[in-house]
């Protein structure tokens, strides 16, 4: 039967070149929402000046929020691609608590920094594997599949700890943890973040697997009929999410100097947030690696002000919601004017 | 008879959409307790009016006389509480709920406003199946378990539950054996005795000489015949005024003989058993093969078992003498083969993204080195693959669902010119496609096979096959019923053939 066919046609001529110079290209990719993003950051930045004037703006502070947010970080970037791929991702906390204390048993701390590395690695990915092919193969819902993941991990991580904080005693692990480590100027944990921040935009931009990633969330049956693997391509970003938690829980292990089957609590919850506030579609096809960061820097700002006043983390809760809910309204009318 | 208004009284409907007049300017009247058919190829407008008849669709322009008064049917719940039901031919039913639930979904029989009194419910709709001829039918199932058929008499007792006055059902007996269409057409007769009336649709004319009463045809939105006798009415003049178009088609020379060598595209023997029947066909390079049929013939499950999108029973599929592995898209793909599908936007479109995308989604690889795309190069042959194809705008960088019908449809056949494909697969290729444009495609299509490219064409426009194809097959549910040369068939015929099955004089 007759359809309706051509939609409205006169967005058509704002629309930019693919190829501006690299310069403008930065200013003209900074979308509304990019903008909004650095806009409210910028804001909590001056509302941190002004209530804890000597405390916020403490070089030291700054530094803390952003190893702090380094963690959570890696893990976002992670699941902005399973996001924007039409996907979920709730195993990534109970990855980490896996990762974390299968790197810091007795036996692999034996290996010294290359085995704790080495093996939050390895089971990042083996868990990624698993929901991989889980999803992509046996067809589960990503929803379902990642939950079992979930609690999976985080029984086998109180297995493994029986419940105790496992010390790391590899000294050249907690010497990167050190308030006064740098690497290049920069805290180690912070320069990680930033490595993975910065390769997830290129792949997520640049590459074939970036565009594979857009295509099966934006339309899995276009993406089948013109020829992609859809499977295949989901059971790499599960990989992918794995292999970003298992950085994550070396990042962790750094950081506090243990390992413990409580890490990564509610780490899910804060990719996810971070994810849509910074502007990816829930229901995949559209997604930014820029936002996705920009969100966790905004949590981590807030949660960082809300402590230096004395706030208690019920409260943040509170304001990390209604953020939420805010975040997307906006979109929601950025999107339909555009 | 004079005395008594009609029981509906449509005049002068229009609806348009973007870019497509669906209606325009239809008048039909229905009686009180009569069957009343509606008539027309895909695309006519049928749907588009029922719809305004059940209140899904505001008329532009146009009045609704219902039992003597203008009204407005503003929403369906609207038109169903003036006693207008639809019956769609996707049955909207709630598979999860029970028959009961389903028939009063929406006016539960209740207590105190909101407790709902099932045993009432189920008495009640176990009173309709009965009168329905399906006691057997258990209203405390789920109608997920139900057949087809079963779920068709559910959605009828919903209708029924309403105090209705008319009934429109949309090609009622597509999914109907044929004794249980007798039992539809005796449910349909005890309606019109009690003085309920009924819009049919169908496609078999031999249905609406058993149980029609008056007969309009519909051909592009218009109406070109109102209330015809549906029982004395000829064969050949409902044909004729289902064709002869008042749009003239634009279409491209071809070429004198038929291309000579070996055919590129050779189907053996492939079936899905209820969708279609063994089917064998050749497709040589430079030659346009037609699949000629209605809804429900199979044209679209044939096109997408050659692509591997569904997987066949039987038989086999060869491009250039290999065999493909039987349901893989990504080795029909690599063998040379590109699909246009019918819903363009469901099935072919990144609708966020930008046209170069689009075009590149099938041969990303060619631009790209250890995964890392040229975007540089990706444009420049985006931009070539749209120019040769006088995509509008000449901007690959907008995107897509920023252009017409026709530019998307270009859009994907340009994936498949810059993959460099041998045999392109068309499903419905002008549907949604501005009249205006549609003559454009054509000499586009043509052109892509005189420069070597084999064409299977699927669409329901019997014009558009005879006009574009030089070879056509007919189906019939599933089933060739008929192969010849475009130029020795006209639309009489072939409408004959989709409709009757067997060839006419």
């Amino acid at each position: 039967m007759t359809q309706p066919v051509s939609p409205p046609r006169d967005s058509t001529a704002t629309v930019p070149e693919d190829r501006p110079p690299a310069w403008r290209g930065l200013l003209a990719r900074a979308d509304v929402r990019t903008l909004s993003l650095l806009g409210v950051l910028a804001a909590l930045i001056v509302v941190g000046g002004i209530t804890k004037p000597d405390e916020f703006l403490d070089t030291r502070n700054l530094q803390l929020v952003l190893t702090q947010a380094s963690v959570v970080g890696v893990v976002t970037v992670g699941m902005t691609f399973v996001i924007v791929s039409g996907g979920i991702d709730l195993s990534v906390g109970a990855i980490v608590a896996l990762a974390s204390v299968w790197a810091t048993t007795v036996a692999t701390q034996e290996y010294g920094f290359a085995g704790i590395l080495f093996t939050a690695i390895v089971v990042g990915v083996g868990c990624g594997l698993v929901n991989g092919v889980l999803i992509a193969y046996g067809s589960m819902v990503p929803f379902i599949a990642t939950l079992a993941m979930l609690a999976s991990a985080r029984g086998l991580a109180l297995q493994i700890t029986d419940g105790k904080t496992q010390i790391v005693t590899v000294p050249s692990v907690l010497d990167l943890g050190e308030r006064d480590a740098y690497v290049l100027g920069i805290p180690p944990l912070v320069l990680v973040f930033a490595v993975v921040t910065v390769i997830g935009w290129l792949v997520l931009n640049r590459t074939t697997f970036g565009r594979r990633t857009v295509a099966v969330g934006g339309n899995p049956e276009a993406a089948r009929l013109a020829g992609i693997d859809v499977r295949r391509q989901r059971l790499y970003l599960y990989l992918l999410s794995g292999l970003c938690c298992g950085i994550a829980a070396f990042l962790l292990i750094v950081l506090s100097g243990s390992g413990q089957n409580t890490n990564g609590n509610l780490y899910e919850l804060d990719a996810i947030a971070a994810a849509i506030i910074g502007g990816t579609l829930l229901t995949g096809g559209r997604g930014t690696i820029t936002g996705s960061v920009l969100g966790v820097l905004i949590f981590f700002t807030i949660t960082n002000i809300f402590a230096l006043n004395n706030l208690q983390s019920d409260v943040q809760q509170i304001a990390k919601g209604a953020i939420i809910v805010a975040a997307v309204l906006v979109q929601r009318r950025t999107a339909s004017t555009t | 008879m004079a005395s008594e208004p009609p029981l509906l009284s449509m005049s002068g409907i229009t609806k348009s959409f973007p870019g497509v007049r669906a209606l325009d300017g239809v008048d039909l009247d229905v009686q009180a307790g009569e069957v009343h058919c509606l008539l027309g190829q895909n695309g006519a407008g049928k749907s588009t009016l029922i719809k305004v008849l059940a209140g899904a669709h505001q008329p532009d322009t146009g009045s609704i006389r219902w039992r003597g008064e203008e009204v407005t049917l503003r929403s369906p719940i609207n038109a169903m509480r003036l006693g207008i039901a639809t019956i769609y031919q996707e049955l909207d039913l709630v598979e999860h709920l029970s028959v009961a639930e389903n028939v009063h979904l929406g006016h539960e029989p209740t207590t105190a406003g909101f407790v709902v009194r099932g045993r009432a419910a189920r008495a009640s709709t176990a009173a309709l199946l009965k009168r329905l001829g399906h006691a057997e039918i258990d209203p405390a199932r789920l109608v997920g378990q139900l057949s087809a058929a079963q779920q068709q008499i559910v959605s009828m007792a919903r209708a029924l539950s309403h105090d209705v006055r008319l009934i429109v059902m949309d090609e009622p007996s597509a999914a109907l054996d044929p004794d249980e269409v007798d039992n539809l057409f005796r449910i349909v007769g005890d309606l019109t005795a009690a003085g309920v009336a009924v819009v049919y649709i169908s496609h078999r004319l031999e249905e609406i000489r058993r149980i029609g009463d008056r007969v309009t045809v519909l051909k592009d939105g218009r109406a070109v015949a109102n209330g015809l006798p549906a029982k004395s009415t000829p064969t050949g003049e409902v044909v004729a005024l289902m064709t002869g178009r008042n749009v003239e088609y634009v279409f491209p020379d071809r070429p004198v003989s038929p291309p000579p060598g070996e055919p590129v595209l050779t189907v053996q023997g492939l079936s899905r058993p209820g969708e279609f029947e063994p089917l064998d066909l050749e497709v040589r390079p430079g030659e346009i093969v037609g699949l000629a049929g209605l809804v429900g013939s199979g044209r679209s499950e044939i096109l997408e078992t050659v692509y591997g999108a569904r997987k066949p029973t039987t038989g086999q599929v060869r491009v250039g003498g290999r065999a493909l592995k039987p349901g893989s898209v990504r080795a029909a793909v690599r063998a040379g083969l590109g699909l246009a599908p019918e819903e363009r936007k469901a099935q072919a479109l990144l609708m966020l993204e930008s046209v170069t995308r689009n075009v590149s989604v099938s041969s990303m690889s060619r631009f790209a080195r250890g995964g890392w795309i040229d975007r540089g190069a990706e444009l420049g042959a985006a931009r070539a693959a749209t120019r040769e194809l006088s995509l509008r705008p000449d901007n690959p960088s907008v995107p897509v669902r920023t252009l017409s019908g026709g530019n998307q449809q270009k859009a994907v056949l340009a994936r498949w010119l810059l993959r460099g494909c041998k045999v392109l697969l068309l499903d419905e290729p002008t549907r949604g496609v501005d009249v205006g444009a549609r003559a454009e495609l054509y000499a586009v299509i043509r052109r892509l096979a005189d420069e070597g490219l084999a064409v299977l064409l699927v669409s329901s426009e019997v014009p558009e096959v005879l006009g574009l194809a030089d070879r056509v097959l007919v189906l019939r549910e599933g089933r060739v019923v008929h192969t010849a040369p475009a130029r020795e068939l006209d639309e009489h015929r072939v409408l004959d053939l989709v409709m009757e099955g067997s060839p006419a004089s």
